[in-house]
């Protein structure tokens, strides 16, 4: 089953529902790629609660969503990681020091607020 | 080369519950660490070291996919001296690794790739064996026990 993106705003949501095969997270990291342009998106969430593990393969891909969505003038976060999930990826050595995380959807979407805001600034002075 | 990594396996007791995943896609990766992780809740690994397994034995079947085509996962329950925990045996009848302890060096890996899995997957386990034979394939056994003070 796909992941859902929803547009919420400016932003993106992807809802991941379940645990994604290798072929699964390709999907969701082309669609992502897609419809930032598609929809002008200056954000993008993924909320991850419900992945049962973040291993290599998972790690790598959520990090090339997340520096292309950079290169193409948009930020993105990751929300929800779970704290099992979290201390079995440090324990694993998969970093993500520049990729943007946070608690949950609703600080993912205040992180993306101030982001955007702090651009805009940038961009008006 | 064929030789342990970390010493040969220790006198282990099958328990009797005994799982075996064939891996030959991405959805079998995902099958086979939804059942370890199942296995393990059952034993009663706490949730933090049932995800490690998870994420071992994921890093473990996509080495197969990617690198052999096929293989087999099984999965059992083990016990010593009072020890409860979770054996994998993954094997596959690949080309080989030539040199397993390269293999299991951080950055190494022979698909180009970031070559972080295997010893990812070993630093999750509390066991980690690799035995290899060029020609004949490859066999990975690891066992993540469950933590003291949870009867």
């Amino acid at each position: 089953m796909p992941v859902p993106i929803l547009k919420q705003g400016h932003y993106l949501v992807a809802s991941i529902q379940d645990a994604l095969s290798d072929g699964e997270v390709l999907e969701l990291q082309e669609n992502l790629l897609k419809q930032i342009g598609d929809f002008r998106a200056r954000g993008i969430i993924v909320d991850v609660t419900a992945m049962d593990v973040i291993d290599s393969f998972a790690s790598r891909s959520l990090r090339t969503v997340a520096l292309t969505t950079r290169l193409r003038g948009a930020e993105m976060v990751i929300v929800g990681i779970q704290p099992d999930v979290a201390s079995a990826m440090v324990q694993f050595g998969l970093l993500m020091d520049d990729i943007n995380t946070a608690l949950n959807l609703e600080e993912g979407l205040e992180f993306l607020d101030r982001w955007t805001a702090e651009r805009a600034d940038a961009d008006g002075g | 080369m064929s030789f342990w990594i970390v010493g040969p396996p220790k006198e282990q007791t099958p328990m009797g519950d005994e799982v075996l995943v064939a891996i030959s896609s991405d959805m079998d990766v995902v099958r086979a660490r939804q059942t370890g992780r199942s296995m393990a809740t059952q034993v009663g690994l706490s949730r933090s070291e049932a995800t490690l397994l998870a994420t071992a034995i994921s890093e473990v079947a996509r080495n197969i996919v990617e690198y052999v085509g096929e293989g087999q996962i099984l999965l059992c329950t083990v016990n010593l001296n009072g020890m409860e925990g979770i054996k994998v045996v993954a094997t596959d009848s690949g080309p080989g690794i030539e040199n397993v302890a390269t293999a299991l060096q951080d950055g190494e890996s022979s698909g180009g790739r970031l070559g972080l899995g295997l010893p990812g997957a070993r630093r999750l386990m509390d066991e980690f064996h690799m035995v290899s034979k060029v020609g004949e394939g490859t066999t990975v056994t690891m066992t993540k026990w469950k933590g003291p003070g949870r009867g």
